[in-house]
């Protein structure tokens, strides 16, 4: 167990301004929604839109969004995730929707994220941002846009750390 | 020929003011002054030698309940538990109110059964509570006693007519005390846990109103009436006062009802499920003073085996009652290790108390008595397995309970009907 | 928020659980709430798995929400009421049980008339056993929806009055929600009638009295309680007439009350008896809120009981 930290508050910052500006060049409709995945996905979901926001001048809604219901692995697991609430308060029906999540791993919670977010409506389009991709893909997905790559082995942990939930900006691997 | 020496017991023998260790000796069927010769010696040193032990209130199912137990079956679990005899309920199929009936249970109980039984008859016929059963003829055929126990005789007239009547043999009349309006259909003591657990209350009150009511009748006809199974503080309190105007009546209570208390029904295990209920701590501390005092003659278990298939089921539908002679011993000497009960007090209410109240030639160690003898290792630490048990039934709420204290020997007229 | 995690296999009582699992309880039940105001009103979280619904005491309305949110969360229904369960031709509910087993049921969720009959089941099965009212012992969703919609609307549950009107003795929404309201830090207060409101009750921590406009004045939340005809042995009071006169709810006693107490009933009323009919409608009365909060109180109970891997 030694540490090592990837990603400082600086490294972080740059990151979602990159990713934020890969999002204006994609030249977005008046239809962009941004949706954080729970938990950490939130915080990122609404610096990200906000970048956007400084970027083009415009106002995006943004949504957090609860995927416990749509796991896959609950039969598996001893301790049942808290289930959370979700807010989106505006329609889905044609929006142009950035799911936003912190680390990129099996893909299963994005897929149980679509899932989710196609229940609540029939988006146009779904496009996903990551701060961290950390490999090891069990399903067909991939991310529009990435913070950081980061190779990874499976026994290592990457944890994601948020001012707004953890009281400080990190990226850290675990061995 | 048998013959005996208990060598070196401490001897309890109330009728006789004893508490000595020495031997006793049994020849033939009799206790002896002098060991005979080619006598069986049993080493009884550091166990308590008592006059075999006397549950007056067991229901042996037989007739018509032999899935439930047998004359046999219920006979064997009371020479295990240290009983030497046991007097047996009238409401068989059919119910014990005619001389045949008590005829055939004396006649199975001379070819199949352990220790003594002595039948009781029928108050009223088939127990309903309307006319008088043949008493006298109930008498003739020997039944030790009358009572509808498992029901109660309702109106008050026809009870006191049966007390007049019974009066005239000197039978005594065993009451089953429950008000039937005030019972009505509950299933567990009113109070804190029945309301808690939503079960139907069935008030104490249901038993004091009977037990009044049976105190104001053998006052007013000399005859003796005993409340069975007592299980309320106030009933107990209006005992101890009509005993103390000199009324007779006495009373028994049951191990269940002096170590259980309601509060075990939060498992709503049916084996929890008796009749009267197990009711509140004060009831239980007021069972104790009343044992202390005498208010209370004598200990019995209401052994009242169920088959398995009949007691796993709801609570409400579950029928009352349990199993208990193999567990009664050990149960009552708690109260002697609590300091309710002297050792004396305790071998009183299981021998010369439920004699005397039965009119039976039993209970002492006097020479020449019959060799009806217990013999207790009190310090005996042993688990209650019910699986184990002699009876056909299985229904007993003490299964894996540690108890302390055992009968080692029970012999009946004479015979070692149990050893371990 | 709270920390505890779910531990438990069924949910037989209130009594046996603490506060914190009562609130995660409630806080999981808000997200379940969602699901039902969206226009697809389901989520796949218990597919593949079975829920019985064994109802050996008619009761349509508590089973039709706990079969819809079974359906809600993906899960297979099956309905055995009491006329058409085997139980009527003599089969002891034991028996039904083990057979409910062999068809690998996952959840059974079962009213019965006889209280303990859950705690029965829950002792004998692998499966989660949900209690859905057992005789007048406990009807734990119930409590559940009615402090899910006390929370809604009032914010809190802790310092709040909270009078329960009527037939306490024979209910078993009364005793589950005594239980819980005061161990979420309630004054609970009972009334009606004192052979439907023994003293006793005073033993569970609540206040017993039967000054019926002194209770109402102060109450935060009404709770009334419906007259069980069927479970009353004899006759608690008089007539319904009187009853209706010294411990229902008429619109002069409702004039008197807050301006901000909330109206509830677990249903289904008898209009004209404990409750005036028009207040049954009014708008404090939460009456089908209630409905709808118990749908997804009873969606995350299922979830949480049948949700985890099975041990």
């Amino acid at each position: 167990m030694n540490p090592v930290v990837i990603m400082d508050a600086a490294a972080i910052d740059r990151s979602i301004t990159r990713m934020a500006h890969e999002i204006v060049e994609q030249n977005p409709s008046a239809e962009l929604a941004f949706v954080g995945i729970h938990t950490h996905g939130v915080p990122l979901a609404q610096r990200l839109a906000r970048k956007v926001q400084s970027i083009c001048g415009r106002e995006f809604p943004v949504g957090s969004l609860d995927i416990t219901m749509h796991r896959d692995d609950l039969d598996l697991r001893r301790d049942l995730p808290r289930v959370s609430a979700s807010h989106i308060p505006w329609d889905v029906n044609g929006r142009e929707v950035v799911l936003v999540d912190d680390v990129l791993f099996t893909g299963r919670s994005v897929r149980a994220a679509m899932d989710a977010l196609i229940d609540l409506g029939r988006p146009r389009r779904i496009l996903l941002a990551v701060l961290v991709d950390r490999g090891h893909r069990e399903l067909p997905i991939r991310a529009d846009f990435v913070g950081k790559n980061i190779p990874t082995a499976l026994t290592e942990r990457v944890r994601v750390r948020l001012r707004e939930v953890d009281q400080v900006d990190e990226v850290v691997v675990e061995k | 020929m048998s013959a005996l020496i208990l060598r070196n017991g401490r001897v309890i023998d109330p009728a006789n003011n004893v508490d000595v260790v020495r031997d006793v000796y049994v020849s033939d069927d009799k206790i002896s002054a002098t060991p005979a010769a080619g006598a069986r010696l049993v080493d009884a040193t550091g166990c308590w030698v008592v006059p075999g032990l006397i549950d007056m209130h067991v229901h042996l199912r037989e007739p018509g309940g032999s899935a439930k137990e047998t004359i046999a079956t219920g006979t064997r679990c009371a020479a295990r538990g240290g009983f030497t005899s046991v007097v047996c309920m009238p409401n068989t199929s059919p119910p014990a109110d005619n001389p045949g009936t008590i005829a055939l249970i004396r006649q199975r109980a001379e070819e199949t059964a352990m220790v003594n039984v002595y039948p009781t008859g029928a108050i009223t016929r088939e127990l309903k509570g309307e006319e008088l059963a043949p008493i006298g003829s109930l008498k003739r055929a020997g039944v030790v006693a009358i009572t509808d126990d498992g029901r109660c005789v309702q109106n008050n007239d026809l009870m006191r007519r049966a007390l007049q009547y019974a009066g005239m043999f000197g039978l005594p009349v065993l009451d089953h005390c429950q008000d039937y309006q005030l019972s009505a259909d509950g299933v567990a003591h009113e109070g804190h846990w029945s309301l808690a657990l939503g079960l139907r209350g069935w008030p104490a009150l249901a038993e004091d109103v009977i037990v009044m009511r049976d105190i104001l009748l053998a006052e007013d006809t000399g005859t003796h009436v005993h409340c069975q199974h007592i299980s309320s503080g106030r009933a107990v309190r209006l005992l101890r006062e009509a005993k103390r105007r000199g009324v007779p009546v006495s009373a028994e209570v049951c191990p269940h009802h002096f170590t259980l208390t309601d509060e075990w029904l939060k498992t709503f295990d049916a084996n929890f499920k008796m009749n009267p209920p197990l009711r509140s701590e004060a009831d239980r501390q007021a069972l104790w003073e009343g044992l202390t005092d005498g208010t209370i003659d004598c200990i019995a278990s209401d052994h009242a085996p169920h088959c398995p298939f009949e007691k796993e089921v709801e609570f409400d539908v579950a029928p009352f009652g349990i199993i208990g002679l193999e567990t009664e011993l050990a149960l009552s000497l708690e109260l002697v290790r609590k300091k309710i009960l002297t050792v004396r007090q305790l071998v009183e209410k299981f021998t010369v108390n439920p004699a005397r109240i039965l009119g039976l030639s039993k209970g002492t160690l006097s020479v020449g008595a019959d060799a009806d003898i217990t013999v207790i290792d009190a310090e005996r630490d042993w688990v209650y397995d019910v699986g184990q048990s002699a009876s056909k039934s299985r229904n007993s709420p003490f299964h894996g309970w540690k108890l302390r204290g055992k009968a080692i020997m029970t012999i009946v007229g004479g015979k070692v009907v149990w050893e371990e | 928020m709270t920390t505890v995690q779910w531990q438990r296999k069924d949910l037989v009582g209130i009594y046996e659980l603490s506060a914190a699992e009562i609130e995660l309880v409630l806080d999981t039940a808000r997200a379940f709430k969602q699901v039902g105001q969206r226009a697809i009103k389901k989520v796949p979280t218990l597919r593949g798995k079975t829920l019985v619904n064994l109802f050996i005491e008619p009761s349509t309305r508590t089973r039709t929400s706990f079969e819809l949110a079974a359906k809600r969360l993906s899960a297979d229904v099956i309905n055995i009421d009491t006329t058409a369960s085997s139980l009527v031709k003599g089969e002891t509910l034991k028996d039904t049980a083990k057979n409910l087993e062999a068809l690998n049921a996952d959840i059974i969720v079962i009213r019965h008339s006889a209280a303990g009959a859950a705690h029965f089941l829950a002792s004998r099965l692998r499966a989660s056993v949900i209690n859905a009212g057992d005789g007048a012992h406990e009807h734990p969703t119930q409590a559940l929806l009615d402090a899910f919609t006390i929370r809604e609307k009032k914010g809190r549950i802790a310092g709040l009055n909270v009078l329960i009107l009527g037939d306490i003795l024979y209910s078993r929404v009364a005793r589950s929600n005594i239980w819980l309201l005061t161990k979420l830090g309630a004054r609970v207060t009972l009334s009606g009638p004192a052979t439907l409101v023994p003293r006793q009750f005073e033993s569970f921590g609540c206040r017993v009295t039967y000054d019926l406009d002194g209770a109402l004045a102060e109450a935060d939340v009404i709770n009334l309680l419906r007259i069980q005809h069927e479970r009353q042995r004899r006759s608690a009071f008089p007539s319904i007439g009187e009853y209706s006169t010294l411990f229902g709810l008429t619109k002069e006693r409702f004039a008197r009350t807050k301006p901000d107490a909330l109206i509830m009933h677990p249903g289904p009323i008898n209009r004209g008896v404990e409750i005036d009919s028009d207040l049954a409608d009014c708008e404090r009365s939460v009456i089908l809120e209630q409905v709808t909060n118990g749908l997804a109180v009873r969606m995350a109970v299922l979830f949480l009981c049948a949700g985890g891997a099975r041990t």
